[in-house]
């Protein structure tokens, strides 16, 4: 593997010394991925077979809303919920609308999250999926409303809840609203929970802020990928509080599961399978207890 | 109508005689025994509870806690909990509900406090269980913001079935400094952020967040706190005469839907489910 790689760059290499630019931009850069946290380099290819995680230090990759649901779901099964739900801009935040508009060009998605019903190895749930990609998932009214929408749902329908979280916590521009669908979501999945159905949250990079103090704390189950980062408050913040450097593990997925606030570390390539066969384990015990 | 800006209002809260819920405490119920400990880590200082009464009705009374001066404020760490604090409060509400007694909550808080201790003991994760179980807690929940109202740390003894704002309180998702640092990164900006955030408690009216504002003696709370605090009791008693008369069944139900109906969008199609991927 590392001799092709030396082979692509040295013919990368023979062909600028012709040219005279510069060969790093040569490059292609969708050719190579090199980690962000361990700077190990892999082939595109490779690196997308592996599902988007680093082969030298299992760093799992933020990845789309719809790359998760592809090595999630069972293919065609996925049937979206309010497609058209779309913010506003209720403060008259400057620069709100623009942002909006350049993340939903980027990404091709209405707001930081799709929720719909799917299959899970025929496991029928209600997922939602919260894109980072998006404004950093940042929760404003229509996350807030989809999640309660969603949880609504399988309520009706007797479905669990599969949920993978990410977000950089309250979209500021939407000001005391944001910080109300933290109410909203979590009074959702009370409902839910008194129904007596399950709700599996998944953590993946980053969880932070409001959504961490709230429906994403809230699972049955909770699961982190690994090394993921969770927490409520930002690690700059905190480091401001107390004016030292945080080590690098601090609010690791590692880390909240050693202070008991996560029950799997799950990698992303069993993600699909420990998520059916937790779903299977509450459906025999729902079916048993309906004979009672 | 008050004609103060949203940064007159938070000097104003910020004055160094602006009552606190411990001033408050003895002049609104006539007993109060405070209850200490969440039964897990500890006693946090930041938020207090306990059993009073109020003209005669037994009340759970939490309160996020500000000191005076210094010397209360580094006990009570400026008002900013950590996770023991959120749990001491569902403590209390939990015990409340046991016993039917009303729940009165004081808010007043710059924020949860962000630091290694409170992540390690699960501050996300304590704000959460208050959310969660807040929502359904079977008894009336009456929320008072005092002063400051910030963010999640003060939404955590939010989640009731009527929320007061006193007249210069502000509540806010994040802190005008905090929204000038990301915005601009300029804190010193704090003060245009805090106009453009929409966090007096008029502005939340018309969001449908605040149900009641409550006038302040002209000049501010720290004016006349006997007179605050006679106006606190009396709108506390009047919501709670209206509100003990739901059956349990109907509170939860309106208390489910206040939240249920705040957040603005606009919906394009009336396609509830479509595009099968």
């Amino acid at each position: 593997m590392l001799e092709d790689l030396f082979k692509v760059v040295k013919s990368r290499l023979d062909y600028d010394s012709k040219s005279g630019s510069p060969v790093r931009s040569r490059i292609p850069s969708d050719l190579l991925f090199k980690c962000p946290r361990c700077q190990n380099v892999m082939f595109m290819d490779e690196y997308k077979a592996a599902m988007k995680v680093c082969s030298a230090c299992s760093y799992h990759s933020r990845i789309s809303a719809r790359e998760r649901l592809d090595i999630t779901v069972d293919k065609g099964s996925f049937l979206e919920y309010d497609p058209d739900l779309l913010s506003k801009n209720p403060l008259n935040f400057e620069g709100y609308e623009e942002k909006l508009a350049a993340a939903r060009e980027t990404t091709g998605l209405n707001d930081a999250i799709l929720t719909g019903e799917c299959t899970i190895r025929t496991r029928k749930c209600v997922i939602a999926v919260m894109d980072s990609h998006f404004m950093m998932a940042s929760m404003g009214s229509v996350v807030g409303e989809k999640i309660a929408r969603a949880f609504e749902r399988a309520t009706e329908k007797r479905l669990p809840v599969v949920l993978f979280a990410a977000s950089g916590g309250a979209r500021m521009q939407e000001g005391i609203l944001s910080l109300m669908q933290m109410a909203k979501t979590s009074a959702a999945v009370a409902r839910h929970s008194d129904a007596g159905l399950l709700y599996i949250t998944v953590l993946t990079d980053p969880t932070t802020g409001g959504v961490t103090a709230s429906f994403a704390s809230l699972g049955d189950i909770i699961i982190a990928e690994p090394k993921v980062l969770v927490g409520f408050a930002g690690r700059r913040v905190i480091e401001g509080t107390i004016k030292q450097r945080l080590p690098d593990d601090f609010q690791s997925a590692e880390f909240l599961q050693e202070h008991g606030f996560v029950d799997m570390i799950v990698s992303r390539v069993n993600m699909r399978r420990t998520i059916s066969k937790l779903l299977k384990l509450h459906l025999e015990a729902t079916e048993g207890s309906s004979h009672e | 109508m008050n004609e103060l800006t949203a940064w007159e209002r938070i000097e104003l809260i910020r004055h160094k005689n602006r009552p606190t819920v411990n001033d408050y405490i003895p002049m609104i119920f006539d007993e109060f025994y405070e209850m200490h400990g969440d039964r897990y880590f500890g006693d946090d200082h930041a938020i207090l509870g306990g059993i009073g009464r109020l003209s005669g009705i037994p009340v759970t009374v939490i309160g996020e806690v500000k000191g005076r001066d210094l010397e209360e404020n580094k006990k009570t760490n400026f008002a900013s909990p950590h996770p023991e604090g959120y749990r001491k409060a569902l403590r209390l509400a939990k015990q409340a509900e046991k016993f039917h007694r009303p729940v009165i909550c004081f808010i007043d808080t710059p924020g949860a406090f962000c630091g290694i201790a409170a992540e390690e003991r699960g501050q996300g994760m304590a704000i959460a269980q208050c959310l969660f179980e807040f929502s359904k807690l079977k008894t009336p929940v009456i929320s008072i913001v005092l002063g400051e109202g910030g963010s999640g740390g003060a939404l955590a003894l939010g989640v009731c079935d009527v929320l007061y704002m006193l007249e210069n309180a502000v509540y806010s998702a994040i802190s005008p400094r905090g929204c000038a640092s990301i915005l601009w990164k300029d804190a010193s900006k704090e003060k245009e952020a805090a106009e453009k955030l929409r966090i007096t408690a008029e502005d939340l009216t018309a969001f449908g967040v605040c149900d009641g504002i409550i006038p302040e003696p002209p000049g501010g709370a720290h004016t006349n706190p006997q007179l605050m605090a006679e106006t606190i009791a009396d709108t506390i008693l009047e919501s709670l005469r209206i509100l003990r008369q739901k059956s349990i069944a109907n509170l939860l139900e309106a208390r489910y839907n206040k939240f249920r109906k705040i957040g603005e969008f606009e919906e394009m199609t009336n396609s509830p489910e479509s595009q099968r991927l």
